[in-house]
């Protein structure tokens, strides 16, 4: 069999498998189709909720922005930011959004603040985060498609979506989370099988987070050869170059967890457990299942770029001759993410930091994981497994992602705010018309990509930050902040983050329009965009608190509401 | 239970809870951003095997920390909701 006709198989397997669960758990009630009856076990909510969070950009190209842009140490913001995260949702925000017990997060936010203006700049946030982070998943999958099944883009994407739209209509929370279990297993096998292969290979030890830190076959840590290799060749140190700054690697690291934390699509995962405790546990469950991959990345990303530098300087001084490069490398070439450009002439690659003397012209960072198995010369199956694992984290991602969009439409904008007396039934009909026209928008804006879609991470994370992880935390903590405190607050926050990112990006992240330059001396204390978000989310706690003790506090039962979502039981009086 | 009795139960129960929160929370800060950014130039001159021990933290030992502190929140509130007889019977 060839390698596509393998790929075939193995994806199409998969497929079949997901296409199966949709038709075994159809949502038949609005709160299956919201919060899966409520009814997921913790461990299971936790697999479902790593599915959910890994997306194609963790599963593809997080390896190779660690061991490529970001050189080894400064990529370490990506493994703490979205690791860390978890902690605050486990302690400050899944617990109590669990008690509340209701639906979405705009609806606590409206309720918490008394207030249909709160709801909807609160749905606003979320359709703003959720989208942009949605195309990159439609993108991810035309992608993976085109790349491994040799179809066109739009065909890709095209299969994708009637995957998506399949479980996520039909089943809603209650299909999304079965098959994100699925999702999750095969993401994680397909991630681990080359690491361990890669691991062996280069330390002999067979779990890629201690071969990191073993030694290879002639006897010198990895981590100091692929730091002597780097420092020859005119890099920095990849154990020690940082980002930027220390300050900026601080505040990358915080807006990332901070982030984290506020991302509804990833906070509604907790809202299909049992119990309040369920929450907390299952929160520490799905960093388990996260982890698995978060570790093994730094490995396969170091691993990696140390076989590629090898592959191109066997020796030191002894360069790899254009004609004698391995069949992957021609492969990969073909595709655009490897380029080379004999500029001396001498027939050789000459691999170095130097952009004037490099004739490594492109090395794209999803390289990394996508031609692993390749230069590991692993067998077919394990590289249609990596398709397939490509897919699932992106499918599993933007699934969860629809549905946190749907909801807000469905519930909070129809039920809670314009149609008020619409009965269960027509919610539920309205909540899947609503994942519909999701699927069909997200699709159209992966065919079309508008310029914005390039600043995934800034505007989501930062988002986040910036607007719904104070409204939520300040709502659960303080009993005084007030409507008008949170609504200021978000929008100040909001504006904060979007005008630095814009300022420095271009607007709307048109090239061009961006009117300070994206220049590191015009950055605000040495912070980049993408690293703004916990300035946002300070601007928002400054301006939130200043005008809540400006205002009469919150009515009696609103209050009474804080002081119920604390306790995990009801307090009645007996 | 009378009203104010509630009221002390509510009340213990939040001081204990912010109390938990606020020391892992610390331990939270110090594994990620105290030694995997801010200590990491004086962390890295201890070798953990093949790591620098501060480059190891920001690449691996901060998460596993992480891991721990959940499950230990877990437990210590579910310890705490029995000593006050706040369990969840389950929906």
């Amino acid at each position: 069999m060839t390698l596509t006709e393998t790929t075939y198989w193995v994806v199409g397997a998969t497929f079949a498998v997901y296409i199966l669960i949709a038709i075994r758990s159809r949502a038949g009630t609005t709160q299956e189709f919201y919060v899966a009856g409520k009814g997921i076990h913790p461990v299971a909510n936790g697999m479902a909720t790593a599915a959910d969070w890994m997306s194609a950009a963790s599963f593809i190209s997080m390896a190779g922005l660690i061991g490529l842009s970001y050189n080894g140490y400064g990529g370490s913001v990506f493994l703490m930011g979205w690791t860390g995260g978890y902690v605050l949702l486990a302690m400050l925000i899944a617990p109590y959004l669990r008690k509340y017990g209701k639906f979405t997060v705009p609806e606590f936010i409206g309720d918490r603040y008394y207030s249909d203006t709160a709801r909807v700049v609160a749905v606003i946030c979320l359709i703003i985060c959720s989208v942009t982070y949605v195309i990159g998943q439609m993108k991810g999958i035309g992608v993976a498609f085109s790349r491994f099944l040799e179809t066109d883009y739009e065909t890709g994407l095209f299969s994708g979506m009637v995957i998506v739209f399949f479980y996520a209509v039909l089943g809603g929370m209650k299909g999304i989370t079965y098959t994100q279990i699925a999702q999750f297993c095969v993401l994680i096998f397909a991630y681990t099988v080359p690491a361990i292969f890669i691991s062996l290979q280069l330390t002999g030890q067979p779990i890629p987070q201690l071969g990191l830190g073993s030694t290879l076959a002639d006897g010198t840590y990895l981590l100091q050869k692929l730091d002597q290799t780097l420092l020859d060749l005119g890099f920095q140190e990849y154990t020690t170059s940082v980002r930027g700054s220390t300050l900026n690697m601080a505040a990358f690291t915080a807006s990332l967890m901070i982030g984290t934390a506020g991302l509804p699509h990833v906070i509604i995962r907790f809202f299909t457990v049992p119990t309040v405790s369920a929450a907390r546990t299952s929160a520490g469950w799905a960093l388990v299942f996260i982890a698995i991959l978060y570790t093994t990345a730094p490995a396969v990303a170091a691993m990696a770029r140390l076989n590629i530098m090898q592959t191109l300087q066997p020796e030191p001084n002894q360069h790899l001759a254009i004609e004698e490069r391995p069949e992957w490398f021609r492969n990969w070439e073909r595709t655009g993410l490897l380029g080379i450009d004999d500029k001396n002439g001498d027939g050789r690659i000459q691999y170095s930091a130097d952009p004037d003397t490099n004739e490594l012209v492109t090395l794209d960072n999803d390289i990394l994981v996508l031609a692993n198995p390749e230069i590991a010369q692993l067998p077919h199956w394990v590289v249609a497994l990596v398709a397939a694992g490509g897919l699932a984290a992106a499918l599993s991602t933007a699934a969860g992602l629809l549905l946190a969009i749907s909801s807000a439409i469905s519930h909070d904008l129809l039920k809670r705010t314009f149609m008020p007396h619409i009965s269960e039934r027509q919610e539920l009909m309205a909540s899947r018309v609503a994942m519909a026209g999701a699927v069909l928008g997200a699709g159209y804006l992966g065919l079309n990509p508008p310029g914005f879609a390039a600043g995934t991470v800034a505007l989501a994370f930062g988002l986040a930050a910036s607007s719904l992880f104070p409204a939520l935390f300040l709502g659960i903590f303080s009993k005084r902040v007030t409507r008008e405190g949170a609504i200021l607050g978000m929008l100040a926050g909001l504006g904060v983050t979007l005008a630095y990112v814009f300022q420095h990006k271009g607007i709307m992240f048109i090239p061009g329009t961006g009117f300070l330059g994206d220049m590191p001396p015009n950055w605000f204390l040495g912070i980049e965009p993408n690293a703004f978000g916990v300035v946002g989310a300070l601007v928002n706690f400054a301006v939130t608190l200043a005008v809540t003790y400006m205002t009469a506090p919150p009515p009696a039962a609103v209050q009474q509401l804080v002081e119920e979502i604390r306790v995990p039981v009801s307090l009645e009086p007996r | 239970m009378q009203p104010e009795e509630l009221e002390a139960l509510r009340e213990t129960y939040w001081r204990e809870n912010r109390r938990w929160m606020l020391i892992l929370g610390t331990v939270w800060f110090l594994v990620s951003l105290g030694c995997g950014v801010l200590w990491v130039e004086p962390l890295n001159d201890f070798q953990l095997g093949g790591f620098k021990l501060g480059f190891w933290f920001a690449q691996q030992g901060a998460i596993y920390v992480f891991i721990i502190l959940i499950f230990v929140y877990a437990r210590l509130m579910a310890r705490l909701e029995k000593r006050l007889s706040l369990e969840e019977l389950g929906e």
